[in-house]
């Protein structure tokens, strides 16, 4: 995270500073148009489960590389009530609100890489990658 | 920012100017809500054009204005989804269920006119 963007995440404005620095960022990169969007429209999944579920946290942006590989990479994370089914949340159409259940296993389908690590009481982390067509 | 809503004939027409937050999409129900009924419109075309991005709670809240236009005596019609924008949409999961869509402002009046049979 040396060169990272970090988004401080509380209301549903900084979801939208969130989605347009990734947009920024990614376009940096070098990602097509679509890609930005794809991009875009994850980071908004994640960071709005922070504002709904976790009231706040944060989303840091960065380059990642690996190998010949470049691409995005971002973290949300949050020290909230954290998730006690993981497995469950990533089903399609779960909520425990009244969101439409799509954010994680949506944003997991958007992104090259997704990885979730949540604990009853320690908070959440959603790490997700999207890396640039070689 | 507020979303403009501007009166055309017996319809209304919201046109999205930028990037909405969560409240700007509750406050377009609202504002919706209420000049139906003081305007008697029997359709409104929201015109998402401007929006790059479309997650789970804008098409949550589209949704739920075109339902409750309805129980107002107003059809909806959502205009101008992006490409990029609906791909993203596929790949999330997300649909627009009932509600009707059209490629550009021509075409969502040409559906209105069409499905009110022109305000008559
Ligand atoms: N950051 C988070 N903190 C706590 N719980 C979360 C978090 N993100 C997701 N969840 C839990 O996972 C469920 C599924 O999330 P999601 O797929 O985004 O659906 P939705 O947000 O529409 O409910 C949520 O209903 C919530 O219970
Ligand atoms: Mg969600």
């Amino acid at each position: 995270m040396d060169n990272g963007i970090r988004v401080t995440i509380r209301s549903d404005m900084d979801i939208v500073t969130a989605r347009e620095q990734g947009r920024a960022l990614a376009e940096k990169i070098g990602f097509s148009q679509v890609e930005r969007t794809v991009i875009a429209t994850a980071i908004s999944e994640i960071a709005r489960n922070i504002v709904e579920h976790a009231q706040e946290g944060e989303v840091l942006l960065d380059h990642c590389q690996h190998g010949a590989k470049r691409g995005i990479q971002i973290t949300a994370r949050d020290k909230g009530p954290g998730i006690p089914d993981v497995a469950r949340a990533m089903q399609d159409e779960y909520s425990t609100g009244k969101g439409l259940g799509l954010g994680l296993p949506g944003s997991k389908r958007l992104m090259d890489e997704f990885e979730i690590q949540s604990e009853k009481g320690q908070g959440t982390t959603v790490t997700m990658r999207k890396w640039m067509p070689l | 920012m507020r979303v403009p809503i501007h009166k055309q004939g017996y319809y209304l027409i919201a046109a999205i100017q930028a990037a909405l937050t969560d409240a700007d999409l509750l406050q377009l129900q609202d504002d919706l809500s209420g000049k139906v009924g003081q305007y008697r419109s029997k359709g409104a075309i929201v015109d998402v054009t401007a929006l790059d991005v479309m997650d789970s709670f804008a098409v949550r809240t589209l949704r739920s204005i075109a339902h409750m236009l309805r129980l107002r005596g107003a059809e909806t019609v959502i205009v101008g989804i992006q490409p990029e924008v609906a791909f993203a949409m596929v790949q999330l999961g997300l649909t627009l269920e009932d509600v009707a869509t059209a490629l550009d402002l021509e075409e969502g009046l040409a559906y209105l006119e069409d499905k009110t049979k022109g305000g008559a």
